[in-house]
């Protein structure tokens, strides 16, 4: 494959097993994502979407191969400017502890302090910046462990946006979310990509993915994943094959929708 | 609103702040106080003049009081300060500082030293400390082999295993214990006190209790970073494994030393971070530097209470466990309250 050299994000012949008994997860996987765009990663439950976020983050290594950040191996960032670079929005996560929404979003802020720095009145204004472009200023006060599922998520995406990164990983973001908030997670990722981040997300609904997604990474268990612009890679046929349904996309009001029988 | 609410934050900090100040100037008068208290020459205060006339009276405070007091305050601030550390980094607001078989580890050892070493009280101290530490290089070397969950779950699955093995030694120590001379040596140990606390013992653990502390607080606010699950840790540039690795053995090393100078205190190490978090909430940042002067606080009281109430002492970890599962249970039952911003 050929280096694409405005490439933010790129797999080279990545190579991935948990454990060397078993065969590999994901093999040779090869695309490169440019700066500004949405790429959706979809595929049926342990393809390994979650797997190549976490190749993605620099979490889990290669075996073979390499993850490239802009242009530069991942592996030689140091932590805290992979801090600065890349940020996760976790599926979900859990805390016994009564921290505030606003205490919680604030440890986006970790990279960009010194070792051992606390964060001053700068970094608070960004976090509630964040929580606000995340629609959630309200809850600002609120214990966390009082939040809803939605709620929550809403505050995940908020800390990763007030970590200011180029590259946003996020698994499964909408799988806490109601209609409602689906619609307003989709505004706020068109936002950000609007003013110039990266997005990569793990999803398995269609309608978010075509609502959003500029280029999509198709993954099936035993086969080497297809990468592509929506158009050309979210395909009726490609999507029958790696679900193993027969699929059509339609187009209800201008916007396409998938169905399936 | 946006500027609102961070105006709101700003004046909680500065009141959270505030508040720290107050029990810093409340642990100082508490301490002043405490000096005169006693049962010389008679139960309670004795005047400030008596000091400067009575020359048994000044020995006697600043040869026992003073190293016993400060080995309180210590001891409390340690376990409270190390309790809140564990409790946050394994997600877990029920585990104390011993849990990781370091008071297992001490027990064992003490009792290994009066009955098989002689018993005198350096020895003790020693051998309390060695094995205190070695509780917890057992448990981390026994984490490192599991092949069974994460790094949280295996660390607690092997500090529960390795503190049953230390608890059976202590047992078969127990049995083979001298009755009239080494067993009651051995249960007061298990009881804890401060009574036999010098300026050599204090001053032996001293180093260990400083640079353990100073490097806790220096993770006062990384702390809530690292409570988060290892991957968001990790994203968000830390590395999770070595720097919770680091803040452990801070937190463990001092209370290894002074838990060999006063035997098992148990309780403060899980209830004053409790009575912190009502207080500070979850933010460590202001939580452990508070969490210290509570826990100096309540062990003072306790150990003046130990030492003055009878005339015979009261063991101090019969105090603390008193009064620690009383809080707990009132805390429990209690209507859920929080500080509003």
């Amino acid at each position: 494959m050929t280096r694409d050299p405005q490439a933010l994000l790129a797999f080279q012949d990545v190579t991935f097993g948990y454990s060397p008994n078993r065969p590999p997860v994901l093999e040779r996987v090869n695309f490169s994502l440019r700066a500004g765009r949405v790429l959706a990663i979809v595929g049926p439950n342990g393809a390994g979407k979650t797997t190549l976020l976490a190749l993605a983050l620099g979490w889990l290594r290669p075996w073979q191969g390499d993850v490239l950040l802009a242009g530069r191996a991942l592996r030689d960032y140091r932590r805290a400017e992979r801090g600065r670079w890349l940020a996760l929005v976790p599926q979900s996560e859990h805390t016994p502890f009564d921290y505030t929404a606003l205490e919680y979003v604030l440890m986006g802020r970790a990279p960009h302090l010194p070792p051992l720095g606390i964060p001053g009145p700068a970094d608070y204004e960004i976090a509630m910046d964040a929580l606000a472009r995340a629609g959630i200023a309200a809850l600002a006060h609120r214990p966390v462990p009082q939040l809803s599922g939605g709620e929550r998520q809403l505050m995940l995406l908020a800390r990763a946006i007030a970590q200011q990164p180029r590259l946003m990983l996020l698994d499964e973001p909408t799988a806490h979310l109601d209609l409602h908030n689906k619609a307003r997670l989709i505004q706020i990722m068109r936002h950000l990509r609007a003013q110039g981040m990266t997005l990569v997300m793990t999803n398995h609904e269609p309608d978010v993915v075509l609502a959003v997604a500029d280029d999509v990474l198709l993954m099936e268990a035993g086969r080497p994943p297809v990468f592509g612009r929506l158009d050309e890679a979210f395909t009726e046929d490609t999507l029958s094959r790696v679900y193993h349904l027969p699929i059509r996309l339609v187009e209800v009001n201008g916007r396409k929708q998938v169905v399936w029988t | 609103m946006s500027e609102l609410t961070l105006r709101a934050v700003i004046a909680r900090n500065a009141r959270r702040q505030r508040l720290i100040g107050l029990l810093a100037a409340g642990l100082v008068a508490l301490l002043a106080l405490s000096i005169l208290l006693g049962r010389y020459p008679a139960p309670g205060l004795m005047p400030w003049s008596r000091l400067q006339e009575d020359e048994l009276a000044a020995r006697l405070v600043l040869n026992l009081r003073i190293p016993r007091l400060l080995a309180a305050l210590l001891l409390g601030m340690t376990l409270s300060a190390a309790g809140m550390v564990f409790q946050l980094l394994f997600s877990n607001p029920l585990v104390e500082p011993g849990f990781l078989a370091v008071s297992p580890g001490a027990a064992f050892g003490a009792a290994f030293a009066i009955v098989l070493l002689g018993g005198g009280a350096l020895m003790t101290q020693a051998s309390a400390a060695a094995f205190a530490l070695a509780g917890l290089g057992f448990s981390y070397l026994m984490a490192r082999r599991l092949r069974f969950g994460g790094w949280v779950l295996r660390l607690v699955l092997a500090g529960i295993a390795v503190s049953a093995l230390f608890s059976a030694g202590v047992g078969l120590l127990k049995y083979i214990a001298d009755p009239l001379t080494q067993l009651p040596e051995i249960t007061f140990w298990l009881l804890g006190s401060l009574a036999s606390i010098t300026w050599p013992k204090l001053l032996s653990v001293l180093p260990a209790v400083v640079l353990g502390l100073g490097i806790v607080l220096l993770f006062r606010w990384r702390l809530n970073v690292l409570s988060l699950n290892e991957e968001t840790a990790f994203s968000l540039g830390a590395a999770p494994n070595r720097e919770r690795l680091v803040l452990i053995v801070a937190a463990v090393v001092p209370t290894a030393a002074l838990i060999s100078i006063s035997g098992m205190v148990s309780w403060i190490g899980l209830i004053v971070p409790h009575i912190t978090r009502r207080l500070f909430d979850a933010d460590t940042r202001f939580g452990l530097p508070a969490t210290m002067l509570i826990g100096g606080i309540f062990t003072v009281l306790c150990d003046n209470a130990a030492r003055v109430l009878l005339a015979g002492e009261i063991p101090l970890g019969i105090l603390t466990s008193l009064l620690g599962a009383l809080i707990f249970l009132g805390l429990m039952t209690a209507q859920q309250f929080r500080s509003q911003p």
